[in-house]
């Protein structure tokens, strides 16, 4: 059990407590675009966790979320990212397990654009590389055993994604009016979503194929006439019902790894509100060079490319781009990791840069330093002229207990 | 660690183990040449530790620089016994707080590279990673990969040297050459006591030949009457005047653990 703060609860229950506050500043150097944006954001997160273990062999997770922001209001937000029974047994040689609650389930293996991964909802407030998920309500059951990895999700409730306010950066043209959003079935948020995956290894290879049926993570934004505001346009989130197949693949071998994710959605619409099914994929490699210079620190390059079918139709960035990125880590006692990345699309002369640095202070104190870069922005780059200002500083400060 | 409990591969050196039981000590005879020496000390020393089944224990680690400054780890560490494979074991990550939830997994293989994913809890993402980090720092530590993995018998080529008293006992002291060329190192020197084979010091050698580490292991205790783990070992690097200090814990024998906890789902709630 945890060396944290572990307390018995009776004879029949083991407990943790652990988790994560966190102090962020984030520093927009250019003059917003929109009028009463700030400069400067700071926050507070936090986020812990409850753990509890019964003896008759099931088990509890609890990870509330807060964030309060001083510069957007619905950047100041409150999530259940878990909050689910876990169950298990064996069948034969194998084991079943049951998870009922609120999970965040992550497929993939790419970094640029995680096409694959679709059971929950980006909290795309968080940070603008859609890594941050939302809790998601489910049943996963999942049965193992040496013929790989089956698993099922019943997905009862559907996440809308998280957007900034007017006063916040990194918004779009026209504010997303998240407080009515649409959706393609009369049940709403309530449509009971559906998926499977199958995954296994062989030897080198991990690969994993999946299919989801139900309601849309990505929202259309269909410009309207504001509700509250007479006379404003407003972009209002509408969700559809899509079916997705996804494939996944790794190929690890000694410096090499070798990357695949591919899509093929059906019955949603493109950036131009025409239905149109479509293919997307990512392929990447990655080599590292092991203990460099006689250093104790790997050094890696990677390299990615995505490309959606659609083109400029797309409704997400990477229609047709390009990732180059580095990482280090220095595998010293405070685990110093340097990750850069710099993505160019193909169509337009947009580019983004990232680079992020983090470095642990003591055993309970760590700090990231991260620079979010948006460079020659084309006009005609829909998606991404809207925040070509927002580029960002930010400093990170991490206290584990 | 598997590093102090080597585990058997095949009944066969069961029947060579049966054989030695009813031979005259010295069980080393000289009309072997020092490489069949070696060789047969080191299937003698995994036949002692075969049959174990699965272990869990905890971990410290104490990491001091040169400065005297320190540094510390606290981890768990579940193996689980492969007969005819490699072992597989399952590193769970409690201090630095960071760092806390992170588990790895690996399937440790004889000859062939291991397979290792990592779980990062933070993400809910489970990687798959290389395996060639082998002369990597495990966690800052002064012990690399290839240092905490199981030493399956295939890994290196052995000769024997000759015995000397360690301490109150007798050692028999003998070479051992890594078959992988990813090693970072030339050879070790390692010294097992002749009576229960216990490692008491293995010194590595660089590619250079320059004497890079040096192990001490202390404070053994015998489980289930049979199987000899050390309490406490402690790494020096002579290059850097680093060292670390790992004191286990908590060791139990054959409990409930099976192949199922040892998967990438196992990984998934690997605590």
């Amino acid at each position: 059990m945890a060396l944290g703060a572990q307390v018995s609860a009776g004879d029949e229950m083991d407990q943790e407590i652990f988790g994560e506050i966190r102090i962020e500043n984030r520093w927009y150097p250019e003059n917003p675009a929109y009028p009463n944006q700030s400069e400067l954001a700071s926050g507070i997160v936090f986020e812990p966790e409850l753990y509890l273990e019964s003896v008759h062999g099931w088990s509890f997770t609890l990870v509330p979320f807060l964030r309060y922001d001083s510069a957007d209001p619905h950047r100041s937000h409150a999530d259940l990212r878990e909050a689910y029974f876990l169950l298990l047994g064996e069948i034969g040689d194998g084991e079943w397990e049951l998870r009922l609650g609120v999970d965040r389930v992550f497929w993939g293996v790419v970094e640029s654009n995680h096409l694959v991964d679709i059971i929950n909802q980006t909290d795309l407030i968080e940070h603008p590389d859609e890594e941050v998920e939302l809790g998601q309500l489910m049943a996963h059951a999942t049965w193992s055993g040496d013929l790989g990895v089956a698993e099922v999700f019943i997905l009862p409730h559907h996440r809308e994604r998280t957007y900034p306010s007017r006063n916040g950066r990194l918004r779009s043209s026209l504010v997303v009016d998240d407080d009515h959003p649409s959706y393609e079935h009369g049940a709403e948020e309530w449509h009971l979503d559906f998926a499977v995956r199958y995954s296994q290894n062989f030897g080198p290879f991990d690969v994993g194929v999946s299919y989801f049926d139900g309601t849309s993570r990505d929202p259309l934004l269909q410009p309207q006439v504001s509700q509250q505001r007479e006379g404003e346009l407003v972009l209002v989130p509408h969700y559809e019902q899509i079916r997705q197949f996804g494939i996944d693949a790794q190929l690890t071998t000694d410096e090499w790894l070798f990357k695949l994710e591919a899509i093929h959605r059906s019955d949603s619409q493109n950036l131009r509100f025409a239905e149109e099914d479509f293919a997307a994929f990512v392929i990447g490699a990655e080599y590292t060079f092991y203990s460099v210079f006689e250093s104790a620190a790997d050094f890696g390059i990677l390299g990615e490319w995505c490309y959606d079918e659609r083109g400029k139709d797309a409704t997400n960035i990477f229609d047709d781009d390009f990732l180059v990125g580095i990482r280090v880590a220095f595998n010293d006692v405070q685990n110093t990791e340097i990750f850069s990345s710099f993505l160019k699309d193909r169509h337009y002369s947009t580019s983004a840069f990232v680079i992020e640095f983090s470095r642990r202070i003591t055993d309970q104190w760590s700090a990231d330093l991260e620079l979010f870069s948006l460079a020659n922005v084309e006009r005609k780059d829909v998606q991404l002229d809207p925040i070509r200002r927002d580029s960002f500083l930010e400093f990170r400060l991490n206290y584990n207990f | 660690m598997t590093g102090i409990h080597p585990s058997l591969r095949s009944v066969l050196w069961l029947a060579v183990l049966s054989l030695l039981a009813f031979s005259e000590v010295p069980v080393y005879s000289e009309t072997l040449t020092p490489e069949e020496m070696g060789l047969r000390i080191a299937r003698d020393t995994q036949a002692r530790g075969q049959g174990f089944g699965n272990i869990t224990a905890q971990q410290i680690m104490i990491l001091r620089n040169k400065q005297g400054q320190e540094s510390l780890r606290k981890l768990r560490v579940k193996v689980l016994e492969v007969p005819e494979d490699g072992d597989k074991s399952l590193f769970v990550f409690d201090n630095p707080r960071d760092v806390q939830g992170t588990a790895l997994l690996i399937h440790g293989h004889k000859v062939a590279p291991d397979d290792q994913w990592l779980y990062l809890p933070a993400l809910k993402r489970v990687k798959r990673i290389s395996s060639s980090n082998q002369s990597g720092s495990f966690m800052g530590s002064e012990f690399a990969y290839e240092d905490m993995s199981s030493p399956e018998l295939e890994k290196f080529t052995y000769r024997y040297l000759r015995d000397e008293p360690c301490g109150d006992l007798t050692c028999t002291v003998m070479e051992r050459f890594p078959v992988n060329k990813k090693s970072s190192y030339s050879r070790q020197v390692i010294w097992q006591d002749r009576e229960d084979l216990r490692t008491w010091k293995i010194e590595y050698y660089d590619r250079k030949n320059a004497h890079l580490k040096t192990l001490t292991l202390s404070d053994y205790k015998l489980y289930l009457d049979r199987y000899w783990r050390a309490g406490q070992m402690t790494m020096v690097n002579h290059l850097t005047g680093k060292s670390t200090v790992i004191t286990w814990t908590d060791y139990q024998f054959q409990t409930d653990l099976d192949g199922r906890d040892f998967t990438k789902t196992g990984l998934r709630r690997a605590r």
